[in-house]
């Protein structure tokens, strides 16, 4: 009889489930009910914040982008800047000085950090210590603090602008900064550039034939050589046959300090020293970790197909290693990029420094101006991770 | 006699029969290796020495030491200045002291005068044992949590998370809050203490009534979720309650909280506050609802995009022009938000990094099991998944501790806000100031650090079960 009952039930008609336990019903109830929270809570911000402008009558809205600043800044390389220009020339100036600082700062990051980390493992005790206590040393020190100690602990101290260090072809050294030499261009120095750019053109042309005749005849072409070659030597050509126009101004030592020459303020040495040198600590644990992922196997069984050191290291381990590195690598230099904010403790001219702190304070356009700095950073970031991303799918292991 | 024993017998009967003197009957003992390979020499020989490119880097590595070491301990130990008063102990002739002419080297009395400062900022001298009882509390906590041999592992938990942050709230500010009601309009009863728990039982009540009638609403059974609301308000009620009673300690404000007491309050917090925030964004950003994913998603991704100093000139800022009129929040209390928000969002993908590393079976296990989502979750997935990022924690913690220094960008008086205030008192001004100080900012900075790194090391490989 039993038997029966349980057969009038047919397998197609659902069991009666109370509404709350139907996980469908459940998840749109919880969904409608955060997403009316956050509604509610953007409205109340934003009504909140108007009031509170309106109080202060500060006019919202992006027209003092066109009003003068009215302040100057001691460091543009690129962008014409004077007291008059507008507070949009500010914002781009922040943004360029931010830019110089992370691209200087990712190159000797990548230099220090790649040679600390192959220290790390080298089968030398004193340099695999030297390596070990460097990172450990740096990256367990805040950044800040190191920017500090760099600010005001080195670079304050040195000697004042009437006895500078004399540092040969690298410039003059004081406390006011380094004068470093300054290159003048004459007429035809663009045929350099060109010619540098042509390099590289006929570069990856050539790299293209070579993998072409490799793939179908075997042959080996002397690429790296080459590429080198013409990287270098057309430039240099260009240079001869223009008649060397690029010559170099060095800081003369005067009584009232160098003169000549192009300075760098301390506030970017501090930074760049600081950025490069604690970044450099965390990507040196980076590529050692990549290359330890590399299987032994993968170096003897090149070895075992006659593979010589040499290639062996270069078609088989680096490209293997680059894959666990890349990634993290590449949010070490987003974290350098945010990381040059930190220059507003010290007045570096940067984004974060003059625009969401001077321009904040004169304007008072709170809302707007954090609005705009906090984009920028985030479209840096996202376009950084966006590459990541297509890198990693290029490079990704493709398993059956 | 067994037959195999006579044998033995017999062979040794002959042996010393025929005595052979030629034949030794002992091992000769082995020689000791040369002196070139085992030792001190041996050592360098092989570690140091092999190979004219090893010399070479040797040579350099020593020459690298000798460039940075004698001068680092000669500043910090053997030409630096152990004791005095003021800025004359640690100046040179020129600079009016008693040092010879380019004397450089630490300035130990300055720390020494400043200790207090470094440690506690502006803290009121007579409340100062305070702190300290915090300081004691604190360690009494967490060291018995961190040894694994110490049992009470629950009851230390227990205490740390509920007991220790509402003493150390007491202590710190003096408790003694005062309420005023937030519910019933001013013409019904005059705003007092009394009118905040009369607002507070009416809230409660509204709550169990919403809840009842969403769950009623549904064909469900509304004791359970109302008892457990009942429970949430009542544990809240009482920690409010304790907050405000009055304990006879002075007020402090947190203007004058500082230093390295500061550090600590904005670190530990942080981490407590980002831990349960940074799970829950983790399963959001792996449910299966699109709106939960998605603002999950937009949250982490807007805050690890963003540089902290940004988040803080935002929450001290932007978060007083989001409120409503009137309402105030302390400048302590903005930048924690701020910390907390912005850790969260890297503690997230910290957690969610374990998450994604637990098996698929896992889960189809627990549901096979017919666990609900939340038992799922709390029995089977996070145990696991939180061992695994243990390690991603600590880096995380170490991150937010180190970070705490940003917040002497925005005015707040931390450790590195309350040495860099120093330095503007003329008693001490000399040209080793600020690095003597900054060296000692560091070394402290290095030990805690260096130490927790070094412990997640340690319980990394205690906890490792071997597979994986």
């Amino acid at each position: 009889m039993s038997g029966e009952v349980v057969s009038t039930h047919s397998i197609d008609e659902k069991p009666k489930v109370a509404l709350l336990n139907n996980p469908k019903v459940r998840g749109g109830i919880v969904q409608a009910a955060l997403l009316i929270f956050i509604i509610w809570l953007i409205y109340n911000m934003v009504n909140n914040a108007a009031i509170n402008l309106a109080k202060a009558g500060i006019a919202s809205g992006f027209d003092f982008l066109n009003r003068a600043a009215g302040f100057g800044l001691n460091f543009s390389p690129f962008i014409e800047y004077t007291e008059t220009s507008t507070y949009g020339t500010v914002y781009w100036v922040g943004l360029q000085n931010t830019l110089i600082l992370a691209v200087l700062g990712v190159f000797f990051a990548t230099i220090i950090g790649f040679l600390v980390g192959v220290a790390r493992l080298s089968s030398n005790w004193v340099i695999a210590k030297i390596a070990y206590w460097y990172v450990e040393i740096l990256r367990n020190i805040p950044l800040l603090l190191q920017i500090f100690i760099w600010y005001k602990g080195v670079l304050a101290t040195l000697p004042g602008k009437r006895d500078s260090i004399d540092l040969g072809f690298v410039g003059q050294l004081n406390a006011a900064g380094l004068y470093a030499p300054k290159p003048v261009f004459a007429a035809g120095a663009s045929w350099i550039f060109w010619a540098f750019l042509a390099g590289i053109a006929i570069t990856w042309f050539i790299g293209r034939w070579a993998h072409k005749r490799q793939m179908a005849t075997g042959q080996q072409f002397p690429i790296f050589l080459t590429g080198l070659g013409l990287i270098l030597g057309l430039p240099l050509l260009a240079y001869l046959l223009t008649g060397m126009p690029v010559s170099f101004e060095y800081p003369v030592a005067g009584n009232f300090g160098p003169r000549g020459g192009m300075q760098v303020i301390p506030e970017f040495i501090a930074l760049w020293i600081a950025l490069s040198t604690y970044t450099a600590a965390f990507i040196a644990e980076i590529v050692r970790a990549g290359i330890l992922a590399v299987n032994k196997g993968q170096s003897e069984a090149s070895y075992a197909l006659g593979l010589r050191p040499g290639p062996a290291l270069r078609l088989v381990i680096i490209p293997q290693a680059l894959r666990v590195i890349i990634p993290p690598l590449t949010s070490q230099y987003l974290n350098l990029t945010k990381n040059s904010s930190l220059a507003v403790a010290i007045a570096y001219p940067d984004l974060t420094a003059v625009f969401a702190g001077t321009a904040l304070n004169q304007t008072g356009q709170a809302v707007e101006i954090l609005l705009m700095t906090m984009l920028t950073y985030l479209a840096l970031s996202l376009i950084t991770s966006m590459f990541m991303n297509w890198y990693n799918a290029k490079m990704a292991l493709v398993e059956r | 006699m067994s037959d195999t024993d006579s044998q033995t017998a017999l062979h040794r009967a002959e042996a010393g029969a025929l005595e052979i003197a030629y034949v030794r009957e002992q091992l000769v003992e082995p020689l000791p290796a040369p002196a070139s390979e085992v030792g001190v020499i041996g050592w360098m020989r092989k570690n140091l020495f092999n190979g004219w490119f090893n010399t070479l880097l040797t040579l350099f590595a020593l020459w690298l030491l000798y460039l940075i070491l004698p001068g680092v301990l000669n500043f910090t130990i053997f030409n630096a200045v152990w004791s005095g008063t003021d800025r004359l102990a640690c100046s040179d002739i020129n600079q009016g002291g008693e040092l010879y002419e380019g004397w450089k080297g630490a300035c130990w009395p300055y720390i020494g005068a400043y200790f207090k400062q470094f440690i506690f900022g502006r803290y009121p001298d007579p409340e100062l044992w305070r702190p300290i009882l915090v300081f004691i509390l604190f360690f009494a906590g967490l060291i018995p949590m961190l040894i694994p041999s110490v049992p009470f592992k629950r009851e230390t938990i227990i205490y740390m998370l509920g007991i220790f942050p509402l003493v150390a709230f007491i202590l710190l500010t003096g408790g003694n809050i005062g309420y005023n009601g937030f519910l019933l309009p001013g013409a019904i009863m005059a705003d007092s203490e009394l009118k905040f728990w009369v607002d507070y039982l009416i809230l409660t009540a509204i709550i169990c009534a919403v809840v009842h009638f969403i769950v009623r609403g549904m064909d469900g059974d509304s004791r359970r979720p109302i008892i457990l609301t009942l429970i949430c308000m009542g544990l809240l009620g009482v920690v409010l309650f304790i907050a405000s009673v009055d304990f006879g300690l002075t007020f402090v404000e947190t203007p004058q909280w500082g230093g390295f007491m500061m550090t600590l309050v904005i670190a530990v917090t942080g981490i407590a506050a980002s831990l349960p925030l940074g799970i829950a964004l983790a399963l959001g950003r792996r449910s299966d609802m699109p709106v939960v994913k998605l603002l999950s998603v937009v949250f982490i991704e807007f805050w690890r995009g963003v540089p902290l100093i940004t988040v803080l000139f935002m929450s001290s800022v932007l978060l007083p022009l989001f409120l409503p009129d009137g309402v105030t929040f302390d400048k302590l209390l903005r930048a924690l938000i701020g910390v907390a928000l912005f850790s969260a969002a890297y503690m997230a993908e910290v957690v969610r990094g374990g998450l994604q590393a637990i098996p698929k079976g896992q889960y189809e296990g627990a549901m096979a099991l017919g666990l609900s989502y939340w038992q799922m979750m709390q029995k089977i997935i996070l145990p696991q998944a939180l061992k695994i990022v243990i390690p991603g924690i600590v880096n995380t913690f170490i991150g937010l501790f180190k970070d705490t220094t940003l917040v002497s960008i925005i005015g707040l008086l931390d450790f590195l806000g309350m040495i860099n205030l120093s330095h503007s008192d003329s008693l001490w001004a000399t040209p080793v100031q600020a690095i003597t100080s900054y060296i000692f900012c560091a070394f402290i900075f290095f030990l805690f650090c260096y130490g927790m790194a070094r412990y997640s090391n340690y319980m990394e490989r205690r906890l490792d079960t071997g597979h994986r």
